[in-house]
């Protein structure tokens, strides 16, 4: 894995989540094969490749999500800032407040707009009041959809569109004053409009927080990320500063993919 | 081929007709409950005068001087119900969560064909096993002359409704996305906030109708209640009270009864066929709401 090592060189900043030989199985199935990669902080990276190469599976390892499958089985190490991840026994639920999620379809839970977003600080012992509205109102706004949401906090999330849904979906992970934010395939259930206020916003959110998002539109990648590690069949193919990714890739299987002939 | 297609449009419409005939059919044998139950219940209900029937605390069906008031069946009915429910829809409740989301899939392999199978004991069994096991065990615990009364039966019917409030609970909490409870995972709520908190609040409709569904079934419940209840027509004043249902109310004097008497069973009959069809109204509102939402 050559070019992982080159982007680490070319950058100096934080690594946020650092990734050494990383397997994982599905029971029998060797899923992903010795992945290494560094996460920087304050960082877009996106995860593209093909159906089932492996992208979504190793984000969710990034937050511990993985443990919910009964049957995986995992070697080598990632290690989130000193923490090592891997078969560790850490507590998943501090882990996945600091590293918070948003799925491909958009997940409010049935609840108001507002107890959506206080949900988190709730769980998290989050209680007086002038604090909760604190954070629902400042979250909100750093998802770039208080302004649609601001008279209807008490009605249900899910008369809100689609688009409008994935932003409050941001807004209720942000809420938990995370530090890195997973985004599993976001605009890939959204329309053209709703697709460009998450880019856009997803830029502005990289200010505070490293950004992780698996993504099958390479357009969006090429528009929005710093690194792009390019996935096939369970192995990293490349991974690099997405401008050398995409303008002079080192290996021909990634061209042959970012020039659209196959996947 | 054109052939073909008409012979197809043939057993279409007689699958129509056939449908229709049994819906109305079963549309009709409703009505002509409901007619026949109004027709039968309400000359006694008229001639006792519908206060003295609904509110008279006394019933002395076959007294020189007879009493036809109702109120002691309808508030022990009443009361055996709420505390049916108080009763079985925790242990439902709860049952229903661990099956759903807790347990291990052997343990729920085992536990699930119980639950069907105590769906499927006759009532009359239940009555038995009251009537040799609970009745003296409540005898010898609160040291009374007669175990059987309001208590009896209320632990009696609180398990007769277990299994439909597990079956319906567990159906519900299994219907709400499997998104919500990765949404609620992912933001670092652990897996009880997260059933309690996510999961049965967007099931709630459908555990309502399960408690609906319980209370139906124990207000109905005739023959293992009239087992255990004691059977006296008193005012439920303790749940040690021996105590007749609307249910067994009828079921314990149809045989013997005739003129006045027999016409004021039917109207106990009428009551009870009120007071489910309300149960009924109501759980199709919850039902329909669950579909909505």
């Amino acid at each position: 894995m050559p070019t992982s090592e080159n982007a680490s060189a070319a950058d100096t900043s934080a690594n946020v989540f650092t990734v050494r030989k990383f397997n994982l199985w599905y029971g029998d199935h060797h899923a992903l094969h010795n992945i290494n990669m560094d996460i920087k902080e304050h960082s877009i990276t996106a995860l593209i490749g093909p159906s089932g190469c492996g992208k979504s599976t190793f984000i969710r390892n990034l937050n511990r999500m993985n443990d919910l499958i009964p049957g995986v089985k995992l070697e080598g190490s990632i290690k989130y800032n000193n923490e090592e991840l891997v078969n560790s026994d850490i507590d998943v639920s501090k882990l996945r407040k600091e590293v918070g999620m948003v799925f491909q379809k958009p997940n409010p839970f049935p609840m108001s707009v507002y107890d959506n977003i206080a949900y988190g600080p709730r769980t998290h012992g989050v209680r007086n009041h002038a604090k909760l509205d604190a954070l629902v109102s400042g979250s909100l706004k750093a998802a770039a959809i208080y302004e649609e949401v601001k008279d209807r906090m008490n009605s249900s999330a899910l008369g809100l569109s689609g688009g409008q849904q994935q932003r409050l979906c941001i807004a209720r992970a942000l809420a938990v004053q995370p530090h890195v934010l997973l985004m599993d395939e976001p605009t890939s259930a959204l329309d053209p409009i709703s697709t460009g206020k998450i880019e856009e916003l997803a830029m502005q959110l990289k200010e505070k927080y490293t950004i992780v998002i698996v993504t099958h539109n390479m357009q969006q990648a090429l528009r929005i990320s710093d690194y792009t590690a390019f996935f096939l069949l369970g192995d990293l193919i490349e991974f690099g500063p997405t401008e050398k990714i995409f303008s002079n890739p080192e290996d021909k299987r990634t061209e042959d993919y970012i020039t659209g002939r196959f996947g | 081929m054109f052939q073909a297609e008409k012979k197809f449009i043939n057993t279409e419409k007689i699958a129509y007709w056939v449908f229709l005939v049994l819906g109305v059919m079963n549309v009709g044998f409703v009505l002509m409950i409901c007619v026949y139950l109004l027709l039968a219940g309400s000359p006694a209900i008229v001639k006792i005068g519908p206060l003295d029937f609904l509110f008279g605390t006394q019933w002395a069906s076959t007294a020189a001087q007879p009493k036809f008031g109702i109120l002691p069946f309808i508030l022990t009915s009443v009361y055996g119900t709420i505390g049916a429910i108080i009763i079985g829809l925790p242990l439902g409740f709860f049952s229903a969560v661990y099956l759903a989301k807790m347990c291990p899939k052997k343990v729920r392999m085992v536990v699930e064909p119980v639950v069907d199978l105590l769906a499927g004991i006759p009532s009359v069994v239940y009555g038995f096993i009251g009537m040799l096991v609970l009745v003296p065990a409540i005898r010898e615990i609160f040291g009374l002359p007669d175990g059987s009364g309001l208590l009896a039966a209320i632990i009696v019917l609180a398990i007769m409704i277990l299994p439909s409030i597990i079956k319906v609970s567990v159906t519900a909490i299994e219907a709400v996305p499997e998104e919500y409870t990765l949404g609620s995972l992912a933001l670092g709520a652990n897996k009880v906030e997260t059933i309690f908190r996510v999961v049965v609040p967007a099931a709630r409709s459908g555990i309502s109708a399960a408690v609906v569904l319980g209370v139906g079934r124990a207000i109905g419940e005739a023959m293992a209640v009239m087992m255990v209840a004691g059977n006296a027509a008193n005012m439920p004043y303790s749940i040690f009270e021996s105590v007749r249902f609307l249910t067994t109310a009828v079921a314990s004097e149809m045989s013997y009864s005739s003129g006045l008497q027999r016409e004021a069973l039917f109207s106990i009959a009428l009551v009870l066929f009120a007071f489910i069809m309300i149960i009924n109204a109501i759980l199709n509102m919850l039902l329909k709401k669950g579909i909505k939402r």
